[in-house]
């Protein structure tokens, strides 16, 4: 009896004396509207109470077992050690990083797998060129009854595309549809990469066979011209969203050193990065097919202008970055 | 030992066991396919009701009944697609996204069944994993209504669906406890000889004690009392019995 009025007075006498010194941390723990204002001071005495809450945890751990004053300095073990642990959140910082240098060492990595994708989307294009240039009843598979219909009476189903929608509906419609195929791309390299070869293998394939059966009707240069402003980046994107799906397929089947699910989120997490980057350049894309493609007030010099001009910029920039002062200097 | 959490028989699946960088190891309990769905139609419900809510509000203010007809008619102008469309696409779905970079890995749903998402380390996730990890729910969406995701939380160790494994994320209950005080938690840790899950049960009962109908007030008391094998106070009629029952809880807590 005696014993258990000792444990009960050392006890309270520990309470007592701990108390305000956890919530003294919980106060220097809790979201202020600015976390520059943060002295040093702050940051020290939150060293301290988070030292004193590690042998405090230990001991309650040890005395009350799973009781609720256990809980509670669990979890403001956690949140401190959250607070101490986290990494600097400069945003913009490495956004500049990102363009700077992280994408040209990603899109070194993924050279290989570029080549592949590339390879894989111009094999489809001569695949659908040649089996809808020889056997063109075959065009129901790639194409709407609407749009063969267009192209035998001689026109594009292009050609009134701003009539059907205003051009801002369109460049949204159309950033979002690139975006989506893009995201697929990608995604789909979680099958073992089977996903990606098949969006990539269908997406030239589908090109190849609507470029043989306009040819036939002598409107491939019409089809070529309404592609060229928007096409080089926005092809380009969905063969780097493909290479992405490639390498996020080879992680799975040839992990090396690394388990599956490293591999797997290692490769995410740069193909992410590498997502994040390329996202601006779809919408602007976008805008490009919505607002100068369908207009037949830009001929097809102009067009070609600004296609090779958007494309030399996007891959200027993903593979030699943008030029600037990033936080690695 | 036998108080040690991280050595409870049979349920290592279900914990996120993490050792700090200070030797401190720590366990988070992981959430199951039921909390993320219940978390999940709660949000679908939200994101929903906002959208329709957008296009009715906006189209009520600023667009007469014939202009909304044709908004997708050749010839009108683009500012009605975008003033109606654009927010209500961003709406539903940025939702996910957005709100989980706001809500440090929650969202309203998941704030409501009481769950979160971290990093392995039990941190609150950064902007680009939870960004990669709505990027993949295009594939756990697949073939329909989250089969692929939901095959994946069934069959992970850790219940992740496809876009969590990818970004390195686990969803976790919640356990910060804001309904209890410091105060209240020393009270019963000095004057109770009670469990901890005893602990949280009673002051789950004394804080919804008032919400409660009277029969379930009285059920409730007398199956925790004898849980922990106290004495049931009996009485002549209802109302006395509660309040006895009222009291016998208190009395440990340490409060009269």
């Amino acid at each position: 009896m005696q014993q258990l009025n000792n444990q009960s007075q050392a006890l309270s006498h520990w309470l007592n004396a701990r108390k305000s010194q956890w919530e003294s941390l919980e106060n220097t723990l809790k979201p202020t509207a600015s976390r520059r204002a943060q002295e040093i001071s702050d940051a020290r005495q939150l060293l301290s109470g988070y030292r004193a809450l590690l042998s405090d945890l230990s001991l309650s751990r040890r005395v009350n077992g799973k009781a609720m004053i256990t809980r509670y300095l669990e979890n403001l073990f956690l949140k401190a050690h959250e607070e101490i642990y986290r990494p600097a959140n400069h945003p913009l910082a490495r956004l500049i990083d990102l363009y700077h240098w992280e994408i040209p060492r990603l899109m070194r990595e993924l050279k290989t797998a570029i080549f592949s994708a590339f390879a894989l989307f111009a094999l489809g294009i001569a695949a659908g060129w040649w089996l809808i240039g020889s056997y063109p009843d075959l065009i129901g598979l790639l194409a709407s009854p609407k749009m063969i219909d267009h192209v035998q009476k001689g026109e594009l189903w292009t050609d009134g595309l701003l009539n059907v929608a205003p051009s801002s509906v369109l460049s949204l419609s159309i950033a979002a549809n690139n975006i989506t195929v893009t995201l697929f791309a990608f995604g789909l390299g979680a099958f073992y990469g089977v996903g990606t070869l098949y969006i990539i293998g269908f997406n030239g394939f589908m090109l190849g066979g609507i470029f043989a059966f306009t040819a036939a009707y002598q409107l491939d240069g019409r089809l070529f011209a309404f592609i060229i402003g928007h096409g080089v980046v926005e092809l380009s994107v969905i063969i780097i969203a493909g290479a992405m799906g490639l390498q996020l397929g080879e992680a799975l089947i040839r992990p090396g050193a690394r388990n599956r699910l490293q591999a797997f989120q290692e490769t995410s997490i740069s193909a992410g990065k590498v997502l994040l980057a390329v996202t601006p350049f779809l919408i602007f894309a976008g805008l490009i097919e919505g607002f100068v493609s369908p207009d037949q007030a830009f001929n097809l010099p102009q067009r070609a202008v600004i296609g090779c001009c958007s494309g030399m910029i996007f891959w200027l920039i993903l593979l030699f970055g943008v030029p600037g002062k990033s936080r690695q200097q | 030992m036998m108080n040690n959490p991280l050595n409870k028989p049979g349920s290592f699946q279900d914990y996120l066991h993490i050792q700090s960088a200070d030797g401190m190891d720590y366990q988070l309990e992981i959430a199951g396919m039921g909390a993320r769905t219940y978390a999940f139609v709660i949000d679908w419900h939200i994101r929903l009701l906002l959208a329709i809510s957008w296009v009715a509000i906006c189209g009520v203010a600023f667009f007469n009944w014939e202009e909304l007809r044709n908004v997708f008619k050749p010839g009108h102008p683009g500012y009605t697609g975008l003033i109606l469309i654009l927010p209500t696409l961003l709406i539903y779905f940025l939702y996910h996204p957005v709100l989980e970079i706001l809500m440090a890995g929650r969202t309203p749903g998941k704030r409501m069944t009481g769950v979160r998402l971290v990093d392995l380390q039990g941190h609150t996730p950064g902007i680009g994993a939870l960004l990669l990890r709505n990027v993949f729910r295009l594939i756990d969406s697949l073939p329909g209504f989250y089969f692929l995701g939901l095959v994946a939380v069934a069959f992970t160790g850790k219940h992740q669906r496809i876009g969590d494994l990818a970004a390195g994320l686990v969803l976790v209950y919640d356990n910060v406890d804001k309904t209890h005080s410091l105060q209240q938690i020393s009270t019963l840790t000095l004057h109770s000889r009670l469990s901890g899950d005893d602990q949280t049960l009673l002051l789950d009962l004394l804080k919804r004690w008032d919400e409660l109908a009277s029969e379930r007030r009285i059920l409730f008391a007398t199956q925790f009392l004898s849980r922990i094998g106290r004495d049931i106070p009996e009485a002549s009629d209802k109302q006395t019995q509660e309040q006895a029952l009222k009291r016998a809880l208190k009395s440990l807590l340490g409060e009269p």
